[in-house]
């Protein structure tokens, strides 16, 4: 059990030791942290800092500097929207917007009822469908704004 | 063996280890550069020092890009300044501009280049990054907009000073430079020091400058007004005013402070030397008693903050001196006003620092032995020589005066406190006499000068080898101390730490910019006016005689006690709140 305290019933410790509690293991670490926890807290930033024998700065700033690392709570759904070439051509932008209209939030928030999780992505292989998002694993193609609410609509309803 | 390379079609030789910039510096060839400082690793973010290297394709970074035989590097080719010119365009457009009300104007190096380039126009029109200024810390400001992410600070911070308060989140167009997880600087471990600031190449991070206060307190004339001045501080004051490194105006500072409308000018040298008398005695009790050795100095408030946060188990040997700063303003507000009859409350004492950290030591809760705040102000050499220009005042030119009386005469021991080294040579020299009962007949006692990051050295007092240790930069200090905990300096008596590089003349509010060579030679300062005095020991300064005479009795008495010495507070670097307890001296 972790003795740290941050009141989560996780076993932090016993993972960062399963990484020998050596600093150039960070980033798979974060990875398996983060399966386990959602997401990446400060408080667990410090326990790694800690462990490892680094600064939180350091940690802090690995995790903030890859977009796969979370460092506050998620949403139960992911929507990414992609920002790259072939959906900008296609209205990507009008998409997004449409979007962050019906969630009532910007790209990198969280729902206040953390049903949503909004993110701006590059590329993701689906320029053939473009303009395109997706919701957690699934793909939504060839889109128009007018879309948008319905398909969010079947994940509201869901969760 | 030497590496041949030409630059610009000449002729260099290089030295293995050599960077382009290193060895164009060397040949007298100048590349500009911004991310780059001399006291700190090359980190290659900011690319202004981009230089051609004749068969590479891409320009490549001068600061980092290492020598080789026969290279030919042109560093200000077409291509190159067309490059350079755009990077400094580009960090404009994500710059405010606000040049004419800013604490950097005319000492700002991203200005100089963007006058060096010629560049009059930005080219690139956009969003601007926007952040709310940082006014948390008592010491040090932080404007995020104003900083072009060259990761000086970081770099300061971690390598010098091992504290790590600062760094870079996020990526690309969101990288900013941030505290801890992207708190306030208040809120993260942070110990003040400033040489953040001194190494900051823009207006991003600057000082709490409480200089509007201090005129309002000079132009009441309800108030009298009192200065103390560091003795750092006349060693590098007059390179605001254009002056070389290392020149001497201490007679001329006094004038200037007169001249701005303080009542008194006095000087912490006064303070430096009593705080010989006490220090000295405190360690000869130890040794002699079987108290905690080997003792460290508390002159230096960025160090007492950082042993707080990292080795709270070692405060017991933190000599139990307050800094001289605040020794002066405890007297100020005591021995100073009984003498002069003036009401304690109506006394503002304002102290002139090369240090950021007195802010924040002035400001701790038990800094108020006299019944009032005991120092109010604290102004760096660098607001001091502000408000020296606000008032019209052109110091180079100055004729000389004299401190004034009874806080104001001071022995050449008191002015090295300024240097790494000297408050361990100051003491020594005192040592020498309460011990052996016989003066030293050469004061200088070179073992304990340099510029090492830690020195040790055995210095025979009569019969008695006292064993010291001298570091400076709190990364040297963090060495000492883990020394202490494993028993590596367990046979030691003393040992001098002061935080910051070169010691207080290399303090974090002196005059910008910095380097080893401006350190050295206000260094060299210090001691040249060491030499030049008549005393030269603490014990010997006739108006410290006469402190204990009418007022303390004898060092480590009650009084002094209850003036002069304090305790410390161990931290909690988790929740960055200060526990107060009480330490057993
Ligand atoms: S930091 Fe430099 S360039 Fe920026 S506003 Fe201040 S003086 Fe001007
Ligand atoms: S003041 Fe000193 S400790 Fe604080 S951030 Fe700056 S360099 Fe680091
Ligand atoms: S705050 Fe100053 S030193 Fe730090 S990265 Fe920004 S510009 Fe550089
Ligand atoms: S450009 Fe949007 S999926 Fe490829
Ligand atoms: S000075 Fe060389 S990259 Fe910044």
């Amino acid at each position: 059990m972790c003795s740290e305290s941050c009141g989560c019933s996780s076993d932090i410790v016993g993972i960062i030791e399963k990484y020998d509690s050596d600093k150039r293991n960070l980033i798979p670490l974060l990875h398996e942290l983060q399966d386990e926890l959602g997401y990446i807290s400060p408080e667990v930033m410090e326990t790694i800092a800690e462990k490892l024998g680094t600064t939180v700065g350091q940690v802090h700033g690995v995790a903030t500097f890859y977009t796969l690392f979370y460092t506050k709570p998620r949403g139960k759904n992911i929507v990414r929207m992609c920002n790259s070439t072939a959906c900008h051509i296609e209205g990507g932008r009008k998409i997004r917007e449409a979007v962050s209209a019906a969630l009532g939030i910007a790209p990198g928030e969280t729902t206040q009822d953390g049903g949503f999780t909004l993110e701006v992505v590059s590329c993701m292989g689906l320029c053939g469908v473009a303009p395109a998002i997706m919701v957690n694993d699934d793909v939504y193609g060839n889109l128009t704004p007018e879309m948008v609410p319905n398909i969010l609509g079947k994940y509201r309803e869901a969760s | 063996m030497a590496i041949n390379l030409t630059i610009n079609g000449q002729a260099v030789a290089a030295e293995a280890g050599d960077t382009i910039l290193t060895a164009a510096r060397r040949a007298g060839v100048y590349i500009p550069t911004l991310c780059y400082h001399s006291d700190l690793m090359p980190d290659g973010v900011c690319r202004v020092c981009s230089v051609e290297v004749k068969g590479q394709r891409t320009l490549c970074a001068a600061c980092c890009y290492p020598v080789a035989e026969g290279m030919e590097v042109l560093t200000h080719s077409p291509r190159v300044r067309e490059s350079r010119r755009m990077i400094v365009e580009l960090m404009l457009a994500n710059h405010p501009q606000e040049c004419l009300t800013c604490s950097r104007n005319s000492k700002c190096e991203l200005q100089a280049l963007a006058r060096e380039f010629g560049i009059q126009e930005v080219h690139f029109k956009g969003e601007r990054k926007m952040a709310d200024v940082d006014t948390s810390s008592l010491s040090v400001f932080r404007n995020p907009e104003k900083c072009i992410l060259c990761n000086r600070c970081v770099r300061t911070c971690e390598d010098i000073q091992s504290v790590a308060a600062l760094h870079a989140s996020k990526r690309g167009w969101d990288t900013t430079i941030v505290p801890g997880m992207g708190d306030e600087l208040a809120s993260v471990v942070c110990v003040n020091c400033g040489q953040c600031i001194n190494r900051c190449p823009t207006g991003a991070l600057t000082a709490n400058d409480p200089s509007s206060k201090v005129w309002d307190a000079i132009h009441d004339s309800t108030k009298h007004v009192v200065v103390q001045t560091a003795p750092a501080v006349r060693a590098a004051i007059g390179e605001e005013f254009g002056m070389p490194a290392g020149s001497r105006v201490t007679g001329k500072m006094v004038t200037a402070l007169k001249m701005m409308g303080f009542d008194r000018v006095m000087d912490t040298d006064f303070t430096a030397d009593l705080t010989i008398m006490e220090e000295g005695s405190e360690l000869i009790q130890r040794v002699t008693e079987g108290g905690v050795l080997p003792q460290l100095t508390s002159c230096s408030p960025g160090w007492i903050k950082f042993i707080e946060y990292y080795y709270p188990e070692l405060l017991p040997h933190l000599s139990t001196c307050k800094s001289p700063q605040q020794m002066f303003g405890a007297l100020a507000k005591t021995y100073y006003a009984e003498k002069t009859g003036i009401d304690p409350k109506d006394i503002i004492s304002v102290s002139i620092m090369p240090c950021t950290a007195k802010k924040f030591e002035c400001d701790r809760p038990e800094m108020t032995d006299s019944g009032y705040k005991d120092v109010d102000y604290v102004l760096t050499t660098r607001e001091a020589a502000q408000m020296m220009r606000e008032a019209g005042i052109d110091l180079p030119n100055l004729p000389e005066s004299e401190y004034d009386d009874p806080l104001g005469m001071s022995t050449g021991a008191a002015v090295i406190f300024g240097n790494t080294g000297g408050v361990m040579e100051a003491a020594l020299r005192t040592a020498y006499a309460i011990i052996t009962g016989t003066e030293l007949d050469n004061v200088n006692i070179e073992a304990v000068r340099g510029m090492e990051g830690v020195r040790e050295a055995t210095v025979m007092v009569g019969e008695l080898p006292v064993k010291a240790a001298v570091a400076h930069g709190l990364a040297n200090a963090r060495q000492v101390l883990e020394g202490i905990k494993n028993g590596r300096f367990k046979d030691y008596h003393f040992i001098e730490i002061m935080c910051c590089p070169g010691g207080c003349i290399g303090g974090g509010g002196q005059p910008q910019p910095t380097s080893e060579e401006i350190r050295k030679a206000r260094i060299k300062a210090i001691y040249d006016e060491d030499e030049a005095m008549t005393l030269r020991k603490s014990h010997t300064n006739p108006a410290v005689q006469k402190l204990y005479e009418e007022f303390l009795g004898k060092p480590l008495s009650h009084k002094s006690h209850e003036l002069l010495h304090t305790d410390y507070t161990p931290r909690d670097r988790k929740t960055v709140k200060a526990v107060k307890v009480k330490v057993e001296s």
